[in-house]
């Protein structure tokens, strides 16, 4: 495979200086930035750890399992804005990345992960270890390379860091075979201009065409009910592109809700959030997306989560759509105005052009906007009773919210209920602050997510709220922080069922609870001292704020076991198949007439 | 259902019209790609058409720039115009493709392919293929006492029209390139 089609700066080859492909390989990831590689060695790439282990520039942080390494740094992404970057073994190392990776492409989150490859002459064999990482990673990878002459190794890592990271980010695959790390190669620096440097095909717009924001900013200066609709494109945009969301919602008046990924951009305390929406998001957010006339989305895809059925979606607005991958404009719903960009250099313009045109939202329809949507709020759809002495899954979670609210915190999550749940109570004012597993849905995502976010953020609280179901998909990874010191909180939401598949089990199936209860759970205070860190339990509502206090207290590794009512569902909700207008609100819904027809067969 | 084929003006740049992408007709259209051509990009065009669930009547690919390592594909999609728009977004978001045209959208386009056709027969129904092979323009470029290999070149309804005719002769096998198209004019695809 061709590689290095970046423009590359000579001064090493002048020099005629030779290195050897794993000094390379560690002397671009430098060039690049990298401080800290999650991974796993073996034997393809020993080389590279030879070299990893001769220098102190660029830490290491040993997984217990390649997905950990990928979710790690997916954590540390997200909360850092710079490239993860991932080094695992071939064969089982690069297959069991490959969760990671399809997580890291539905999210749309940079990262490079070194694969080591059997030595170029076995390619093919059926060798020891090998598996054809290319072909496997090539669905769930932004792009992938395999490396065959180690005079193209530095260049194809810059062109990687430089792929993940332009344009819409995701996760790029380097395969390295073991004679090519092995080999004497020469180093090329990354091309001058860093993200703006031209490749000769990746070059992604990033600049809106001004007519198109013309036409958009007409339109929001003339709706009577306007929302925006904002996505993790915001925060992949940068802090630059949150501030300026917040400067054009508040100069428009107009209210503002986000999807899961988008959390953060806008702050939650602020009175035109809405909240999130979708399949389990704020009444009024849905509402307002179902009865809208212009919906302007803001770096957010039109995800089946957020829609729900798109026959009956937004049915009155005019849509427009702003996204930095053109893929996305047009797929799922067709909108009025398409505009292909970068978050942040679109929003610059739409505020440019809103202060040049003088433009004011119609404020007269704007307050009968708002007290429509007051009325909505006024419904209280996240209300849950604490009483008896069961502690409720969201008054655990909104208790760790107010008792974590004013310090640097960082909340990971699994998948499933206890994640919408965290998306509903934990409020969010940065960006930056919440990493969870969005698109793919990844059970096991929280944990090594946290480890890698505490490796960024040594002094902040980072707290991984999990199900007792999900964490164990990747508890090894409670190893590698007691290891590096890492003090991430784990706090179990702990009803002892795979809470949303018993859900929909009620909603689908008859209440059938087929395999959605676990027996035979760990004691996880006990699973939390065999791993050399504290565990805590609490199953009284009474003691519940102090043994969060004293969980923020220990500065190691925490596992908090909260024994939470074992019946309780999520709500608000959106049957598969309904539209926004359609939420059930709570239990007195009549459960099993909710999904009927096509809606069934929907996930 | 047979796809139509569409012709038609340019569109306003960056915004397809909602009514055409509402449009729930089927339509075929030649999209070309230039590519690096370099291992398994080939792969990755075929790879996201079948895991999107693209229909793709054709494909073609072959190298046309040796100096500068570039192939070109020819595919034939058909599918509502968002299933269109989205095929052209979707190949153009591949690292090693340089340039994805829609030869359908952009102006008048010529589209051809090759079909070799097998036809084994003797008597009457050996020399009224070889009548049809005439009318048709096909060469003739294998022949045995008991059969004729055509090499016939035309649109795609052609080269269908003369396997229709040649079944009830003694058809015996087909071999078709797949459509190779270009746009007519002075404007090559790299503009």
């Amino acid at each position: 495979m061709a590689a290095g089609t970046a423009r590359t700066r000579k001064s090493d080859t002048r020099s005629g200086q030779k290195y050897v492909g794993a000094r390379l390989i560690l002397k671009a990831l430098e060039e690049q930035g990298v401080d800290v590689v999650f991974g796993y060695p073996g034997g393809a790439v020993l080389p590279i750890y030879d070299e990893l282990f001769k220098q102190n520039r660029i830490r290491h942080v040993l997984v217990r399992h390649e997905q950990g390494a990928v979710h790690a740094a997916e954590g540390y992404a997200r909360s850092t804005g710079k490239v993860g970057c991932v080094l695992v073994t071939s064969g089982p190392g690069a297959t069991n990345a490959v969760t990671g990776l399809t997580d890291a492409l539905m999210d749309s989150i940079p990262i490079v992960c070194l694969t080591g490859q059997v030595p170029t002459h076995l390619i093919g064999n059926d060798a020891f270890q090998e598996a054809d990482t290319v072909g496997i990673t090539r669905p769930c990878t932004k792009h992938n390379y395999l490396v065959r002459d180690v005079d193209q190794l530095a260049s194809t890592i810059h062109e990687a860091f430089y792929i993940a990271r332009s344009g819409r980010p995701g996760p790029v695959v380097v395969d390295v075979p073991k004679d090519v790390a092995m080999a004497q190669g020469q180093y090329s620096s990354a091309p001058r201009g860093g993200s703006r440097a031209q490749h000769k095909t990746y070059r992604p717009q990033t600049k809106p065409d001004p007519a198109l924001i013309e036409i958009a900013m007409r339109l929001i200066a003339g709706a009577k009910k306007p929302l925006f609709y904002t996505g993790g494109g915001v925060i992949n945009s940068g802090p630059r592109a949150s501030k300026l969301l917040r400067e054009l919602v508040k100069l428009t008046g107009v209210p503002i809700t986000s999807t899961l990924m988008g959390l953060g951009a806008y702050p939650a305390a602020d009175k035109q959030w809405l909240g999130m929406l979708g399949m389990h998001g704020m009444y009024e957010a849905n509402m307002a997306m179902h009865d809208c006339d212009v919906m302007i989305n803001i770096g957010a895809r039109f995800d089946d989560r957020v829609t729900g059925n798109l026959e009956f979606f937004s049915p009155g607005s005019k849509k427009i759509h702003v996204d930095i991958d053109p893929s996305s404009i047009n797929k799922n719903v067709i909108v009025d105005v398409g505009i292909v960009g970068d978050c942040a250099a679109v929003l610059e313009e739409m505020l440019a052009v809103w202060k040049a045109r003088k433009y004011r939202a119609d404020q007269k329809a704007l307050n009968s906007w708002w007290r429509e949507i007051d009325r909505w709020r006024a419904r209280d759809c996240l209300r849950y009773e604490q009483r008896g002495k069961v502690i409720k899954p969201q008054y655990a979670i909104q208790r760790l919210h107010e008792l974590t609210k004013d310090r640097e915190t960082y909340i990971t999550t699994e998948v499933g209920q206890h994640q919408m749940w965290a998306a509903q109570f934990c409020r969010f004012e940065h960006p930056n602050r919440w990493m969870t597993s969005g698109g793919l849905g990844t059970m096991g995502y929280g944990l090594p997510a946290a480890v890698g976010v505490q490796m960024a953020h040594p002094d902040a609280l980072v707290v991984d709220i999990a199900g007792e179901a999900s964490i164990l998909m990747n508890i090894q990874e409670l190893s590698t922080a007691v290891q590096y010191r890492l003090p991430v909180k784990i706090f179990i939401i702990n009803n002892q069922y795979m809470g949303m598949v018993r859900q929909w089990q009620e909603l689908l199936h008859g209440s059938r609870y087929s395999q959605s209860y676990t027996e035979s759970l760990p004691d996880f205070v006990k699973l939390a001292e065999a791993y050399g860190c504290i565990g805590l339990r609490v199953d009284n509502p009474a003691k519940v704020d102090d043994t969060i206090r004293e969980m923020i207290s220990i500065n190691q590794p925490v596992i908090c076991d909260v024994r939470v009512d074992q019946k309780e569902n999520c709500y608000p909700m959106i049957p598969s198949g309904k539209p926004h207008n359609h939420m059930l609100l709570g239990p007195e819904t009549e459960m099993s007439t909710a999904i009927e027809g096509e809606g069934k067969a929907l996930v | 259902m047979k796809a139509k084929d569409e012709q038609s003006s340019n569109i306003y740049e960056g915004m397809v019209p909602v009514a055409r992408l509402k449009d729930k007709d089927i339509y075929r259209h030649y999209i070309s790609l230039l590519v690096d051509n370099e291992a398994g990009v080939l792969a990755r065009v075929i790879g996201l058409i079948s895991g999107r669930g693209y229909n793709i009547e054709s494909l073609t690919v072959s190298e046309v720039d040796e100096g500068k390592h570039l192939s070109r594909i020819n595919v034939t999609t058909s599918g509502t115009r968002q299933v269109i728009e989205q095929v052209k977004a979707q190949l153009g978001r591949l690292v090693p493709v340089h340039i994805v045209r829609d030869l359908t959208d952009e102006g008048p386009s010529v589209a051809r392919e090759l079909a070799l056709v097998k036809v084994a027969g003797v008597g009457e129904k050996r020399v009224e293929a070889l009548r049809i092979g005439d009318i048709f323009r096909a060469n003739v470029v294998d022949s045995s006492t008991r059969s004729f290999v055509f090499e016939v070149i035309g649109t795609t309804e052609k080269v269908d029209a003369f396997i229709d005719l040649m079944r009830p002769l003694g058809l015996l096998e087909v071999s078709r390139t797949g459509v190779a198209a270009i746009a007519r004019g002075a404007v090559g695809i790299e503009g």
